[in-house]
């Protein structure tokens, strides 16, 4: 590591010695490819992986999601119709399992909303398991803010990214 | 990773003999006497960014004899040496500087021998020198003078390894910098944090880490996996962070030795937001268990978890006193984010933070008299401080989004992540004790989760 490292330590300081600090802001070094292997952006091991199935479960019940109210995880009169499809569906293909995703909008601190996320899967898990479905099938992740599905940074956005995702992965 | 051996001649201007013998600089000349004036030496108020009084020039370091060193030529090696500390300095937003490109060229006869008279307009010169060594390594002399009194106020020397000159630079101005305030030092020491790039639904996160001041970056991770909130050890030698590693978010300790990852919890659904003790010996963190959030303590080493709060809420973010005796975390028991401190076992919690909005992500001062945090509310995350014993809130930025406050290792300085409105496109930021000097830090991609590692040895 120590030579490349002089190598880049010395790009960066004769241009911070030949004009100001701001030169280094734009010619700073580019990110170098990791000696950990390679990388193809996007398509990391965080995500889940949907089973082919899963393409079925979304056209037959009336939604794989359900949303919350900021900084709440109550299973509201809309979200319950939705599940309770899901639970259908589910009894239905006995030899499934879920993962249920748990989601925040970029209104709360990281930390915290990997828990709340956690929170948002877990009351969704304990409804479909109250409808008869065996919590072995069910799986939970939290990813907290880290994988919003609206864009923008407007109430609208929050509304559709405070959510949990139930997703069939075999 | 091969840790720097930075050997660190710290010589004082009583004990000038030694030094001319260890360093073979050119002996001081006699000094004239000081001039008997009423000025008081100098200081520097850390309190009042605005002044900027104090004007420090910093000529580049000449050197004894230009030597080809991997570091480079050292007759252009000076210059870049005293950039550095021209940098250091300046970004404190304390002095007003006149760097190697604004100040005339010294030589090697006047580092210890300051030609006062031809410095008037400057209140504090900086001379140093650099010197390639027989064995490879390189000597940086740093020296302090006030121009007024005609008085040397630092003398320092430092031997490194070429790889490591900027180290010596920042050795340097964290002795000039020290003297000057009375502050403990902070420039010589590193940042861990994520690497992001790519769409907002998409992130591409990598463990990073570089010099406090953005140079010699690299990445440690190769962003196949989401990765959170590192940390680094009080001791350098790892950094303990969250990863969804094969989609178990959990967390991992990266030796800096090895650079190899080890599973620090295992077998439970969600381990997250750790944190490492004063003496690096454990481990702070946050397990979810069926929707429900608590703090566990666990050796760094491994083993089994201690569970420190048992209550329905969300209990995390804990963050140690430096002393180790006592935590402060956020909970939202009482209904939203607030602070609560307890004594290291888990007794005695109570709630310190009572204003409005939330409160989130409290990091314990390295000096022991502040915790800083994140405030949420009105449309905006601010970061602020307040008093151990929840008094005396102090907000020291106003943004859209400002969050996760991580302190210098001397307690003056936080740095801070800000999101962008929008794109959510984060940023390092720092901001000084007082509220103002607010920063970028430089980073190739955007950056979030900064940890500001301790002073380095």
């Amino acid at each position: 590591m120590s030579k490349i490292t002089t190598g880049l330590v010395l790009g960066v300081a004769l241009l911070a010695t030949a004009g100001c600090a701001k030169k280094r802001d734009a010619n700073t070094i580019p990110p170098a490819p990791s000696e950990t292997g390679p990388v193809n952006p996007g398509e990391g091991d965080s995500d889940t992986v949907a089973a082919p199935i899963n393409e079925q479960f979304r056209r037959e019940v009336s939604s794989d999601t359900v949303h919350f109210a900021f900084d709440q995880y109550d299973i509201d009169p809309e979200a319950r119709a939705i599940l309770d499809s899901q639970a259908q569906w589910l009894n239905s293909h006995p030899n499934t399992r879920i993962t249920i995703e748990g989601h925040c909008d970029e209104r709360g601190t990281r930390e915290y909303n990997l828990a709340l996320g956690d929170r948002r899967a877990n009351a969704a898990k304990n409804y479909l398991a109250s409808r008869g479905i065996s919590p072995a099938r069910i799986t939970t992740i939290s990813y907290g803010k880290e994988r919003p599905i609206a864009l923008g940074s407007d109430d609208a956005s929050w509304a559709q990214n405070r959510r949990a995702v139930t997703i069939v992965i075999s | 990773m091969k840790f720097a051996h930075l050997t660190i001649a710290a010589l004082l201007a009583s004990t000038a003999a030694t030094v001319a013998q260890a360093q073979d600089v050119p002996a001081p000349a006699p000094q004239q006497q000081p001039p008997q004036a009423q000025d008081q030496p100098l200081s520097v108020d850390v309190t009042n960014t605005a002044a900027k009084d104090l004007v420090i020039a910093i000529p580049a370091m000449p050197t004894s004899e230009n030597v080809s060193t991997p570091a480079g030529p050292t007759d252009q090696l000076g210059a870049k040496l005293a950039q550095v500390v021209e940098d250091d300095l300046r970004n404190t937003g304390l002095f007003k500087t006149r760097g190697p490109s604004a100040s005339r060229g010294i030589a090697y006869s006047e580092v210890t021998a300051p030609n006062y008279g031809s410095w008037n307009g400057n209140q504090a010169i900086i001379q140093g020198y650099v010197r390639a060594n027989g064995n490879g390594s390189l000597t940086v002399g740093c020296y302090l003078y006030d121009v007024l009194l005609q008085s040397e106020l630092v003398r320092q020397g430092f031997v490194v390894s070429p790889a490591d000159w900027r180290r010596a630079a920042h050795k340097c101005a964290d002795a000039v910098y020290s003297k000057l305030t009375g502050e403990g030092p902070y420039f010589d020491s590193q940042v861990v944090y994520v690497a992001e790039t790519g769409p907002k639904n998409k992130r591409r996160k990598q463990l990073a880490i570089m010099d406090q001041d953005g140079a010699n970056h690299r990445f440690l991770t190769n962003g196949q996996s989401i990765v959170l909130t590192p940390r680094m050890s009080p001791k350098q030698n790892a950094i303990v962070y969250m990863s969804y590693t094969q989609r178990k978010p959990a967390i991992y300790v990266y030796d800096m030795g090895t650079r190899e990852n080890r599973l620090l919890v295992s077998n439970v659904s969600l381990s997250f937001a750790p944190r490492f003790s004063p003496d690096g010996r454990h481990v702070l963190f946050s397990m979810a268990q069926a929707g429900n959030t608590d703090i566990y303590r666990i050796a760094s080493a491994g083993g089994e978890p201690q569970r420190l709060t048992n209550s329905p809420g969300i209990d995390t973010g804990g963050s140690y006193s430096p002393d180790g005796s006592k935590i402060v975390f956020e909970s939202d028991r009482s209904g939203t984010q607030q602070l609560y401190v307890m004594n290291a076992d888990g007794s005695n919690q109570h709630r310190i933070s009572f204003g409005g909005g939330r409160y989130a992500t409290p990091v314990w001062s390295p000096r022991g008299d502040l915790i800083a945090f994140t405030r949420t509310g009105g449309g905006a995350f601010r970061i602020g401080v307040m008093n151990p014993g929840g008094g005396g809130e102090k907000l020291l930025t106003n943004s859209w989004g400002d969050e996760a406050p991580s302190w210098s290792p001397n307690g003056r300085v936080l740095m801070f992540f800000r999101s962008a409105q929008g794109s959510g496109r984060p940023d390092l930021w720092s901001v000084d004790l007082t509220g103002t000097n607010a920063r970028r830090i430089p980073t190739p991609l955007d950056g979030s989760d900064p940890s500001w590692g301790p002073i380095r040895p």
